[in-house]
């Protein structure tokens, strides 16, 4: 898999997707190009997906939200007849290595995650309209709609059927979210995840697996007709026109680095990390809504996170080796937050909650990365309210103290904003530094009598912000010997050791998908019983079983 | 001692599997049993429903004398289950399990394959008889009319042993899944037959036997890979059906074949030798054999979509497992386990058709639809017989595989009958003479006028060579009830 794997995309490049926007209501229509697949080797099927399928799906989500904040409700869709989605490609998960399949899932699972929250977030509603078989991933993208409707043809399902067809489980939330979403009765559940065929009918309504049984006859008007009265119901308030999300200024070098307008990655595949910096904002802050929806795309706080966003799942996928992050930043700390302000202040506007909830998204992107991360606060840099947030989102983070020979920047600083203590929750449901200071909560409160105060070194340290603040004596040594160290880890050991320590506190139904069942998951992912050269799912589509070791574990 | 030969008819439901003793899927059955009813006495226009019917009905499994003809009014047929004779120790004929013990149970590991199979072949045989319910009305004779209604009970009869297979060995599933078998509806927008060929209409007799010809052969090469199952009960009732099937398959060979004497035979009375003057040839009352032609073009493709995917998983689980085997298996010359062995079969690399090989147990499909095409190929030869005799310059071909497919690797593109691929432009101009018109549709419907007396025959079709049960050429084989 050497290819350059790309995470940007646009509508006049889908191969797999189509929207018909209809006033109020989206129709999406699903309908995969077979021959459209990202690698070479499969099929995609039956409405099969793999990455390109979902790097679509992401981009549809994405813009539905910039560009068409007119739409109250989406309507998930099959262009194909017979077929809703039949899941994930089995080939291609067959033949691709453990880390792609890993990263695979993680990425469908944000942009589940992305769609499901896009009601209680921007006021736009998905719902599954399905028709013929709703398999595996496939029923997975349903689940993660708000509302399933379910045509009563006597053939038409729902399924899961990756424990008895592939020994592997469903990887996009599918055994939590028939829990703790459609909240399914234990042994139902147990049923249900045990049998190929699925449920169809009334069964599946009185199990909780859908939300309406309809006539086939009616389906399709029942379906616009429930999008319509979604729509009208929706508390979403009105908004004429979006903005256009265009192309990311990106290069990509030989050595894997990356430059962007406004963020820049330095790769180093033979220390095998990278470093992310981030600039601060290159002018003044738009002097209001109208000015920043002006601005578009080009507005700096947009901008910067279209940028970090595609650089994370740049690295994510295409520099696997690179297994230690550095975030910094330079720039200058108050025209950051004049930027940041304008959005906290006017958080009603559609387009400043957009922008908000993107960031909201980008941190637990950061959150759920398997790679180690730490944050590097130096002179000249402008770590402010979102930025602040990499700081308690990363594993460590060093902080310069006092003055450095031969450096003129301004003095290193951390400034609190509200955005640290509410808009931008982890997946646990609670801020980062609630998570930090589980227990001393008290530390939250003296945190947040800081705000807008630019916290030097020994204060960051004293209010416990930053991990270790080091002076020109030590800075340099103590840092690369933290890398080396780190580098010299095993890798699985470590992405074990970080998603432990990194979700302290409440679990959510967002958590136990990415702690519990993606662990599990990537366990089995591991397992001779599943990818073993007699495992279920190298040998699915020979014809022949997998031959499993029948010791529990 | 439960007798395993002679039909039982000491419960409503005649059978040989000893139901009287059997009390559970007795009383199952006696559940479903009026649903059935309904279902077919909704189907069939009343006034057949009351006619009495020159049908034969299974008295025994025995392959020598097996059936008894007698009138019967449709309703009143004697629906039943039964099964080939268990062969004592019967072998599994293939995959891993070749060679074990034939089950007499369902494995529980193998019980959604089983069951997936049994309610596709259960959902076609139903299907077919909803195709075909108003041809009774256009039937070009009495005898046409009763080899009809044979058809349609017979295909009840099948539906109701896949029903006895859910009933039996599924449990509380298989009897749900029994009872969608009468829900499900061909060319319903409710809820239509599973596969695509039974929602098709059948519109007029040629494609009746055209269908019959075609589509039921497919039928019949699924029953013989069923029959080779190593669930014997599934394997028994298999080997039973075709016993029966093969009567389907005389129906449309000699259907088509009677069509074919008619046109010749008019032709050949005035005198026209071209065969292609079509319409001097339609004012004589006849089909014109390019016609007949591009109604065998349709029918043998939505025929060839029925075997599924060329490459498929399914069905290689399917063989592995032991669950349905090749046409033949037992004839065929090889470990009966294709491990290591592959099979050719022809797909699109960039834009040409090649042949591919690829590992035999995916491509147990394209087996079948191989043996299915040598199998059909058969008919035709006799039908260019005929026509070669009459002396009119005409062949009947089967179209390439690759032609008018919705399944499978050819549905991506366009073929001519000769299976070069074309443009859709291409398509457009030439599939006019390729399958069947809206023109061509309504001047066969023109010829569809029913033809109730004793031994006369419509326009276009010849009476046949013999009766049935030997029965002499005037023979009352429908009492119509005509109120």
């Amino acid at each position: 898999m050497a290819k350059v794997i790309d995470f940007q995309t646009s509508p006049d490049q889908y191969r797999h997707w189509r929207v018909e926007y209809d006033g109020p209501v989206a129709n999406l229509f699903m309908d995969v190009d077979e021959d459209g697949g990202l690698f070479d080797g499969y099929q995609l099927k039956l409405n099969s997906y793999d990455l390109g399928v979902d790097i679509e799906l992401a981009d549809v989500v994405q813009r539905m939200r910039f560009e068409h904040p007119e739409v109250k409700v989406v309507v998930m869709q099959s262009g194909k007849d017979r077929v809703f989605c039949a899941g994930a490609n089995i080939r291609m998960l067959g033949g691709a290595a453990h880390s792609h399949k890993v990263n695979f899932c993680k990425f469908t699972n944000e942009t589940r995650n992305t769609f499901e929250a896009a009601e209680a977030d921007s006021g736009q509603k998905y719902i599954a309209a399905v028709k013929g078989a709703c398999a595996g991933g496939g029923y997975e993208l349903a689940l993660a709609c708000n509302h399933i409707m379910l045509t009563d043809d006597s053939t038409s399902s729902v399924a899961l059927p990756e424990v008895p067809l592939l020994a592997v489980l469903p990887g996009t939330g599918g055994l939590t979210r028939v829990t703790d979403k459609r909240k399914v009765r234990r042994d139902r559940a147990d049923i249900f995840c045990s049998i190929e065929e699925g449920v169809k009918g009334k069964r599946a309504k009185e199990w909780r697996l859908v939300d309406e049984v309809i006539p086939n006859s009616k389906f399709d008007d029942v379906v616009q007709k429930r999008a319509r009265e979604f729509a009208a119901a929706s508390p979403k308030v009105d908004v004429s026109k979006g903005i256009t999300l265009g192309p990311l200024a990106k290069t990509v070098a030989e050595d894997g680095s990356l430059s962007y307008s406004l963020v820049e990655v330095v790769v180093d595949r033979a220390k095998r990390t990278a470093t992310i910096t981030l600039s601060g904002p290159d002018a003044d802050a738009p002097a209001d809504m109208a000015a920043f929806e002006a601005q578009g795309d080009q507005a700096y706080m947009l901008r910067l996170a279209r940028e970090l966003d595609d650089a994370i799942l740049h690295l994510r996928l295409n520099e696997m080796e690179a297994g230690l992050w550095s975030f910094r930043t330079q720039g200058d700390p108050e025209l950051f937050a004049a930027h940041e302000a304008l959005l906290a202040d006017n958080a009603d506007h559609w387009l400043a909650n957009e922008v908000r909830q993107y960031w909201k998204r980008i941190l637990k992107r950061v959150d759920v990365t398997s790679r180690s991360m730490m944050a590097l606060v130096e002179h000249g840099s402008c770590f402010v309210g979102v930025l602040a947030e990499l700081l308690f989102a990363v594993d460590r983070s060093y902080m310069m103290e006092d003055e450095f020979d031969g450096d003129n920047r301004h003095m290193a600083a951390v400034t609190l904003t509200d955005a640290n203590f509410g808009p931008y929750p982890m997946g646990n449901g609670i801020t980062r530094l609630e998570t930090r200071f589980l227990g001393e909560p008290e530390a939250v409160e003296a945190a947040k009598a800081k705000i807008g105060e630019a916290l030097e070194a020994e204060e960051a340290d004293e209010l416990g912000l930053v991990t270790m603040i080091l002076d020109d004596i030590d800075w340099e040594d103590e840092i690369r010997i933290f890398a080396e160290e780190r580098a010299s880890f095993s890798p699985d050991a470590m992405t074990g050791m970080e998603a432990n320590l990194r979700f302290a506190g409440p679990e959510t139904m967002e958590t136990r998908i990415f702690g519990r069942l993606t662990a599990w998951q990537n366990w089995i992912f591991n397992r001779p019983n599943a990818v073993g050269e007699t495992g279920a799912l190298q040998r699915y589509g020979t014809g022949v079983r997998g031959d499993y070791n029948m010791e529990r574990v | 001692m439960l007798d395993l030969i002679n039909v039982s008819y000491d419960t409503q439901i005649p059978n040989n599997v000893g139901l009287a003793q059997d009390k559970k899927v007795l009383k199952a059955l006696e559940k479903w049993h009026p649903g059935y009813i309904n279902w077919w006495n909704d189907l069939i226009p009343q006034n057949f429903q009351e006619s009495m019917v020159y049908l034969r009905t299974a008295v025994s499994v025995d392959p020598k004398g097996w059936a008894k003809f007698d009138y019967v009014k449709m309703p009143e047929y004697r629906w039943g289950v039964l099964l080939a004779p268990q062969v004592e120790d019967r072998r599994i004929p293939m995959g891993e399990h070749a060679g074990e013990l034939a089950w007499q149970e369902v494995p529980g590991e193998y019980r959604n394959m089983l069951k997936r199979l049994i309610v596709i072949q259960g959902d076609t045989e139903p299907g077919s008889v909803e195709q075909q319910r108003f041809l009774g009305l256009t039937a070009p004779s009495l005898y046409d009319m009763r080899n009809l209604f044979q058809v349609n009970v017979e295909e009840g009869r099948h539906l109701w042993a896949m029903v006895y297979l859910l009933q039996k060995y599924f449990g509380k599933d298989g009897r749900e899944e029994a009872d969608d078998l009468l829900i499900r509806s061909s060319g319903s927008e409710e809820a239509p037959r599973m596969l695509g060929a039974f929602n098709e209409e059948t519109p007029d007799w040629l494609s009746f036997f055209m269908f019959t010809y075609f589509t039921d052969r497919d039928g019949k090469m699924q029953l013989e890979s069923l029959a080779q199952s190593g669930f014997d009960p599934l394997s028994r009732t298999c080997r039973f059906m075709l016993t029966e099937e093969a009567h389907h398959m005389f129906v449309g060979e000699t259907g088509v074949g009677r069509v074919i004497q008619a046109t010749c035979e008019a032709m050949n009375k005035a005198g026209i030798t071209d065969p292609y003057d079509i319409d001097k040839i339609r004012d004589l009352g006849v089909i014109d054999l390019p016609t007949i032609q591009k109604k065998l073009n349709l029918h043998y493709s939505l025929s060839l979509d029925l075997f599924g995917q060329e490459v498929s998983t399914n069905a290689a689980n399917a063989f592995n497992s032991g669950i349905k085997g090749r046409y033949m298996e037992m004839r065929i010359d090889d470990d009966h386990k294709l491990k290591d062995d592959t099979y050719v079969v022809r797909t699109i690399v960039d834009g040409k058709i090649v042949a591919q090989e690829v590992p035999a147990l995916t491509a147990i499909n394209m087996r079948l639809r191989d043996d299915y095409v040598r199998d059909a190929a058969g008919g035709l030869g006799r039908w260019n017989k005929q026509i070669a005799k009459a002396g009119v310059e005409f062949e009947m071909k089967l179209p390439d595989e690759a032609f008018h497919r919705q399944i499978g690797v050819f549905s991506a593109i366009r073929a001519n009958p000769e299976g070069v691929i074309i443009t859709q432009d291409a398509w457009d101009k030439g599939v006019k003479d390729w399958l069947p018109t809206k023109e061509d549709g309504a001047f066969i419907q023109s010829l569809m006028v029913p033809c109730f007396e004793p031994g006369k025959y419509a326009s276009w079709i010849a009476p046949p060579k013999v009766g049935i049960d030997n029965k002499p050429g005037d023979f009352e084989y429908v009492k119509l009830h005509m109120a």
